[in-house]
């Protein structure tokens, strides 16, 4: 096996000097019964040709080369080509959690300055070194609120990702945790008097998204007031990071949960993102996930060490503030070497060329069909309601190489006829063109 | 000692590089964006209060900056391409390049997870065949690839338990977990509603089966092991701990984490365990990252199924792989989309690299480098159980101690030597814990250097302790003051401190 670096001879020499005859006897405590005496039914030791043959073939059986109007919680961004450079190189992919400061200082510092940039970006104090992705973020950032203020109860709006909030509804369900949803309104923002009736002294937090799974960005301070005049925290939740680019940050809310997808991290059939939690200062004792911070050596030197480990599983056990342990540490070195790349200006133009994008395609799209949702700022997705079923418009538009907007019936059965259309950078106006060309032909 | 000692590790000058944001400047830029082909929108206008002012402290730099920042910060860290890196209980094992090349692949890696499934084809695929792979390894009867991590996969696998023994009408109040176990195993139990009770092992180093059949009983839900457990021993009552739960309705969990020892010679769902996960990030060698992405498959009993997570993968009539969301039983999602599938590609990729003869040989290999280890190195360093060593092997620092060396500094100097060090302190039931599992990707040669260091190490500790308790030497930093920077913590930079800190 071409991993292996040992010859027969070798093993055998090791044996001899363990003194055992063969190797069987290292697996004696193994009770009899319950070794296998067979071949495990997998594929056959494959040559390396091979095995980039069989994965080339299901790469072609997958669409390839097409135009992609999908978003909802996964974009496709432009991917500079520097980003896969360097995190290939084994220091930063073939290390692990950089529990020996003197001897990781790379992998430490890089995740410094992703917690600086995300808080730069979300306008909060603080910021962890990944969540597992934007879901499963959400749903600690409710368990953490929940510490913050000792209430019990969390209110949702009906606008965040739907995926999200069945991912919520299962990490809470055995932690007394109950959690209530609230709707949206019209032009799609949430529905602030439902809000208002819903929230209660009991409510530990309310979680919104923006821009929401509709596309529309949410009024976060008139939403901050209200959550905060009950007691409440405000959790804001971040599914298209890029829009952090032109839209205002969510400083007014308590714990900003962002999926970092959009940062230069490939589409992948849904994984591996990264997600990462930010906050205030003062609630940094009861944040989930590890954390990056300064220090000196004994020269005083600039160095940088995993802090306040004293919140996790590994010292904390049963008393932790999550059971994370490994979380997305390369997914977000990538999304920092994304934010640099574009850095502050950069992230601002690609975040305009989005919204002019969709902007266009709303238009287009508006003078054949009915786009949802008018009257409050979108950035790079949109609601479009037909007359025919979208999954038909869809099928037509594979055949020219596009795989149309997200028919929403299967989350939103209220809407109709309704798909999300997402547009990015990636998306030309000629492919626009020709969607829009589709829908009611 | 001197240098000479050290054999693998040579000095050498290394780059110095401040932070991203001090070498930022208005007006330099990395990358340039194509001409927008569709009318101009300004967006202030388009977005008006939302509309953001600026992006405050966000790096300015060019292309060749950003090369050389993030190169000099990578030479900066240990990593496995560099040599031996046997933390125990991690599995850090060669991550092999064309996994990396394979996932890479455009019709793979540019993947939409919402794209209709009929053009997704041969992602499905992929998950299916590493899904039929993972189950006759483990011996079990279902799974799912959801879970991001190890972590995630044991809070998924106390889920389906929990909904089994709600769907028998009590889910019960308990879990049991040994005094071995990783941090994870009770703070998941906390997660899913579960009070911990600890339970303790014997003398060598096993679930004691008495203290197990005492504590078992109709409030307990399961116990949560991990097997190997983290001594590196194999419970070889397993089957008898088995049936002291199944015989009061509980369930047995097992940790995966040290598969590693077991792929190929013996199967978790043929000695009793109901389900378990995995963790591709260790034993199927997809790269642990700094830190993650991980990957967590739970595989389990054909009783626990209907709960597992949803969508499950299934094999539709007329042939073709579908997701089914119609699956009343589930206890839900547990993340979004279909889990890690960039790591299910990895990791079948390395199944099929290594084949039925290669998994079953790489499983040997890592047993017997463990093994070798305590062999060469059981005269110098204490060690507490003597109970046969699978994968890794732990050592105390107990002799160590008598000059007030202890694992930690052991393990800083070991840093010297040109080695990452093994994990340090744990598990919790050793002492001053030095936990060592080679994996099977070293040789002979390595595995010697390595021994030699830690025999050199063990000397230095009785004639030189103030060099071992001081150590590292001959890294870019120091010891760093760890309480310091816990006690005010400094978690970002900020444009003032630049001023006072600049290197």
């Amino acid at each position: 096996m071409r991993y292996l670096p040992k010859s027969p001879a070798d093993r055998q020499q090791m044996m001899r000097e363990i003194g055992i005859q063969s190797i069987d006897e290292l697996f004696a405590p193994i009770p009899a019964e319950y070794r296998l005496n067979r071949d495990l039914k997998v594929p056959r030791q494959m040559a390396e040709s091979e095995v980039i043959d069989y994965f080339r073939e299901c790469a072609e059986a997958n669409a390839a080369g097409y135009g992609v109007f999908l978003g909802a919680g996964a974009y496709r961004h432009y991917r500079p080509v520097v980003i896969d450079s360097l995190i290939s190189r084994g220091e930063f992919f073939t290390a692990y959690t950089p529990y020996q400061p003197e001897i990781s200082q790379g992998t430490l510092q890089a995740i410094f300055e992703f917690q600086t940039m995300v808080c730069e970006l979300t306008g909060m104090e603080v910021a962890n070194a990944s969540m597992y992705d934007g879901s499963t973020g959400a749903a600690e950032a409710i368990m953490m609120a929940v510490r913050v203020n000792g209430r019990k109860s969390a209110l949702v709006a009906r606008s965040v990702h739907p995926e999200y909030r069945e991912v919520m509804s299962t990490y809470s369900q055995h932690q007394g945790m109950p959690i209530a949803e609230f709707g949206f309104r019209e032009n799609g923002r949430v529905d602030m008097a439902e809000l208002e009736k819903k929230i209660s002294e009991e409510t530990a937090c309310v979680l919104i998204q923006s821009p929401n799974f509709l596309g529309v960005i949410e009024d976060v301070a008139a939403i901050a007031d209200l959550v905060h005049k009950k007691g409440a925290l405000l959790i804001v939740s971040i599914a298209e990071a890029l829009s952090l680019g032109i839209v205002k940050p969510p400083a007014e809310a308590d714990i900003v949960s962002m999926e970092s997808q959009s940062f230069g991290v490939p589409l992948g059939y849904g994984g591996p993102y990264a997600g990462v939690m930010a906050t205030k200062e003062k609630f940094v004792r009861q944040m989930p996930g590890r954390l990056v911070g300064e220090a000196k050596d004994s020269n005083g030197k600039r160095g940088f060490v995993l802090t306040l480990a004293t919140r996790e599983q590994h010292i904390r056990r049963e008393k932790a503030t999550s059971n994370i342990c490994t979380n997305q540490a390369l997914i977000a070195t990538m999304a920092t070497i994304y934010m640099t790349i574009y850095g502050r200006e950069g992230l601002k133009e690609l975040a305009q060329q989005n919204l002019a994008k969709a902007a266009y395609a709303a238009q287009e799209f508006g003078k054949k069909a009915k786009v949802l949702f008018q009257g409050a700022p979108r950035f790079n997705e949109f609601v479009v309601q037909t007359q025919e079923d979208p999954y038909d418009i869809n099928n037509r538009l594979l055949e020219k190489k596009l795989i149309g907007g997200l028919p929403l019936k299967r989350f939103y059965p209220e809407l109709g006829n309704a798909a999300l259309w997402c547009c990015t950078e990636m998306n030309s106006k000629e492919q626009i063109d020709a969607a829009v060309k589709a829908v009611g032909q | 000692m001197s240098n000479n000692d050290i054999k693998k590790a040579t000095r050498h000058v290394i780059q110095n590089e401040g932070l991203i944001f001090e070498k930022s400047s208005p007006g330099k830029k990395g990358y340039r964006l194509p001409p927008l082909d569709v009318p101009e929108v300004d967006y202030k206008k388009a977005l008006g209060q939302a509309a953001r002012e600026d992006l405050g402290n966000m790096p300015e730099v060019s292309e060749m900056e950003i090369i050389r920042h993030f190169t000099r910060l990578s030479t900066w860290n240990y990593a496995i391409d560099l040599g031996m890196y046997p933390l125990g209980s991690c599995t850090m094992k060669y991550n092999a390049r064309v996994n990396e090349v394979v996932a890479r692949l455009g019709g793979l890696a540019e993947a939409h997870p919402y794209q209709p499934e009929k053009i997704s084809q041969g992602a499905l695929r992929v998950m299916k065949t590493l899904a039929d792979c993972l189950l006759d390894i483990t011996g079990m009867d279902a799974i799912t690839l959801q879970p991001a991590a190890g972590a995630h996969g044991e809070m998924t696998g106390i889920l389906l338990m929990r909904a089994y023994l709600q769907s028998k009408g009590n889910p019960r109040k308990k879990i049991l977990i040994p005094d071995s176990a990783h941090g994870t195993n009770p703070a998941t139990a906390a997660i899913c509603g579960y009070a911990v009770e600890n339970l303790k092992s014997n003398a060598r180093g096993m679930v004691d089966i008495e203290a197990l059949s005492a504590q078992m009983n109709e409030d307990v839900a399961g116990l949560m092991l991990t097997n190997p457990n983290t001594l590196g021993i194999f419970e070889q009552e397993i089957h008898k701990i088995a049936d002291i739960l199944h015989d009061k309705g509980g369930l047995l969990y097992m940790d995966g984490a040290n598969m590693n020892a077991l792929v190929g010679k013996t199967r978790p769902g043929d000695f009793g365990v109901d389900v378990m996960h995995l963790n591709l990030h260790k034993t199927f060698s997809t790269p642990h990252g700094g830190g993650g992405p991980g990957s967590g498959p739970v595989a389990c009993k054909k009783v626990l199924e209907p709960f597992l997570p949803k969508p499950v993968l299934v094999q539709r009539p007329d042939g073709t792989l579908g997701f089914d969301y119609n699956r009343p039983q589930s206890v839900g999602r547990v993340r979004m989309f279909y889990g890690n599938f960039g790591m299910h590609v990895r990791a079948l990729a390395y199944t099929m690299a290594n084949g039925p003869d290669g998994l079953r040989q790489t499983t040997e290999d890592a047993v017997l480098n463990a093994n070798y280890i305590r062999k060469k190195l059981e005269g110098d360093y204490d060690l507490p159980y003597k109970s046969s060593s699978m994968h890794e092997v732990v050592f105390s620092d107990h002799r160590q101690n008598e000059k007030g060396v202890k694992t930690g500094d052991i393990a800083k100097r070991l840093i010297d030597y040109g080695f990452h060090p093994y994990t340090v302190s744990f598990p919790l039931v050793v002492h001053g814990a030095l936990m060592i599992e080679p994996t099977e990707s070293e040789s002979l040669e390595e595995l010697n250097l390595f021994i030699d260091a830690m025999k050199s190490i063990a000397r230095e500790a009785q004639e030189d302790p103030d060099l071992v308790k001081n150590a590292p030497h001959s890294t870019r930093v120091s010891r760093l003051d760890e309480t310091a920077a816990a006690r005010k913590p400094v978690l970002r930079w900020k444009p003032a401190q630049a001023k006072s800190a600049g290197e």
